[in-house]
């Protein structure tokens, strides 16, 4: 599975109160989680994130188990997220509902806007004329991402 | 030898296994996306495990949207013949801890406090909605076990620190990501002075360090608190068994602390925060809501009178009901505080206490992430004899006054 896109550079501990506020939770809109994506860490962040690779620092998706918070990501472009490393819970959700999460535990050297593209079965990812590698994921999780998410890979199952 | 975590999920650390779990619970905030999913991928529900809904994070709902979503959640978990809790029976994790979840247990929750109730020796965490609907349909789901740190408490807390100051502490020697994959143990000889209270504390905190669960061994105060609940349990005994990391904690050393916001890991000691003005106080939730909570709030604040806006949300309906009974809530309402129903109250920045720009909370809730409970707002994170002191003078305080005995 191949990724692409330009980089969004964001800091570390990047917590899910801050990628969707609590006061956005109430609604199966999924359009309202991806128009106030991250607002509260950066108002006029949302509308770049489409077609974007976040470039985060460690433990990215902290706190809560709100799995609207990796949907609200996925709603609004997001081709992928890479980190050094990522809060346990976010990581699953993210899978499941199809956003490739890559584990670099080097960290990426991140220029805003540079291009990315990264291949998920060979755990390597190129950027800026550079390659780093990421930790693999396991087969079954880049089934259920090829799938488009856990419920695409349960219909497809049967 | 085994690890808690090991023993349980029947494999060694690292390895990948598909387990059926024998508890599932989802709240009002995750039931509706699990729902959404499920109806996706299935069109029944298997059993067992024994399935759960329960309303905590908006109750009663707080306008038509969340109450439409609410009614289609409650009228397919009665269908469904799940256990259901509607408004006012109070917080799912706190009503999994009067008596349903037993040592040795399997439990997923979708909110990530579910690690609350490892404090029965239980390996219990915290799932997505997605997650969740799988386990509707199919009574399974995969975990990787996790490597263990175990935190070693030796002494015993000197009043007025507790074991919020005990959880705060590690968290902030541990840091936000200092357990991320891996399950907390709590372990030493200390462990045998803390209450089942005190112990659900501990493990609430520890997803606030990035762990999968925190586990306490069930040992005699286990079992005298289920037996209280009508329910016999073995104790279980501990073996020798390697762990990643073992950090040492002497129990007497422990003060009254804060973390400030908007880090749960910025912990200080109050005195070195003494006097940051309060515009709201907040006594509640999963890790601070029960009934010996609320009774030592009413210890401090009984025949005076709180100086700021004091909200107070029980754990669960038996919470309220214990309070009505021992007279602890007609002291706390004499004292000026505001009670809510049962529930998670404004811990989540959803309604009833959401803070204004500008303003500071002091709350004995688990979050104090930036503007969690409203845009503007601050948190700085206490004990429940912490809040009292604080809730008295309007601004932040030392306990060591106030709870001298």
């Amino acid at each position: 599975m191949r990724i692409e896109g330009r980089a969004v550079c964001l800091g570390e501990d990047i917590d899910t109160d801050l990628i969707i506020a609590g006061r956005y939770l109430r609604t199966k809109d999924r359009s309202v989680w991806a128009e106030h994506v991250m607002e509260d860490l950066d108002p006029d962040l949302a509308p770049r994130l489409r077609g974007a690779v976040i470039i985060a620092g460690k433990n990215f998706g902290c706190g809560s188990s709100r799995e609207q918070a990796a949907v609200a990501l996925k709603e609004a472009g997001v081709a992928g997220i890479i980190a050094p490393s990522f809060a346990r819970i976010f990581f699953r959700n993210a899978i499941n509902v199809g956003l490739p999460l890559m584990e670099c535990e080097d960290g990426c050297r991140c220029t805003e806007g540079d291009r990315i593209s990264a291949d998920l079965e060979s755990g390597m990812v190129h950027m800026n004329g550079k390659d780093y590698s990421i930790r693999l994921l396991s087969p079954r999780m880049i089934a259920i991402l090829s799938a488009g998410g856990l419920v695409e890979f349960w219909r497809k199952k049967g | 030898m085994s690890t808690l975590s090991e023993r349980i999920l029947g494999a060694p650390a690292g390895e990948f296994v598909d387990r059926a779990v024998d508890r599932a619970y989802v709240h009002d905030g995750t039931g509706v996306l699990t729902l959404e999913a499920w109806r996706q991928i299935a069109d029944r529900v298997v059993t067992p495990p024994r399935f759960y809904v329960m309303f905590d994070h908006i109750v009663p709902a707080n306008n038509s949207v969340t109450a439409t979503l609410q009614h289609e959640l409650r009228d397919f978990a009665l269908e469904k013949g799940f256990c259901f809790s509607d408004v006012g029976g109070g917080i799912s994790h706190q009503l999994m801890a009067e008596g349903e979840v037993m040592p040795g247990e399997i439990v997923v929750g979708a909110d990530s406090h579910t690690c609350t109730l490892g404090a029965f020796g239980a390996f219990a965490t915290g799932v997505g909605a997605t997650d969740m609907a799988a386990i509707w349909a199919s009574g399974c789901t995969w975990f990787r076990v996790p490597g263990t740190i175990a935190l070693s408490l030796e002494g015993g807390l000197c009043a007025p620190a507790g074991a919020k100051d005990l959880a705060l502490t590690y968290v902030g020697k541990l840091g936000m990501d200092g357990a991320s994959y891996r399950a907390l143990e709590f372990i030493g000889d200390g462990i045998s002075s803390l209450e089942m209270d005190d112990r659900l504390t501990l493990c609430n905190l520890a997803v606030e360090t990035g762990a999968k669960a925190g586990m306490c061994y069930a040992d005699h105060t286990t079992r005298r608190y289920l037996a209280g609940r009508g329910k016999e349990i073995a104790i279980q005994a501990a073996e020798d068994c390697s762990y990643e990391r073992e950090m040492a904690f002497d129990l007497n050393d422990v003060v009254p602390v804060v973390a400030c916001p908007p880090r749960v890991d910025t912990v200080r000691p109050v005195t070195e925060v003494e006097g940051i003005s309060l515009d709201q106080v907040f006594v509640g939730t999963c890790t601070n809501g029960r009934y010996s909570d609320l009774a030592t709030l009413a210890r401090g604040v009984r025949g005076k009178r709180v100086a700021v806006r004091t909200i107070v949300a029980p754990a669960s309906e038996s919470v309220l009901n214990e309070a009505v009974r021992t007279g602890v809530l007609a002291d706390l309402v004499q004292a000026g505080c505001t009670i809510l129903p049962p529930g998670c109250g404004p811990c989540l920045g959803a309604h009833m206490g959401v803070l204004g720009e500008g303003e500071v909370c002091l709350s004995t809730a688990n979050r104090n992430f930036r503007n969690r409970m409203g845009v503007g707002g601050e948190i700085y994170l206490s004990s429940v004899e912490t809040a009292a002191a604080s809730a008295l003078k309007g601004a932040i305080t030392s306990p060591e006054d106030l709870y001298a005995d």
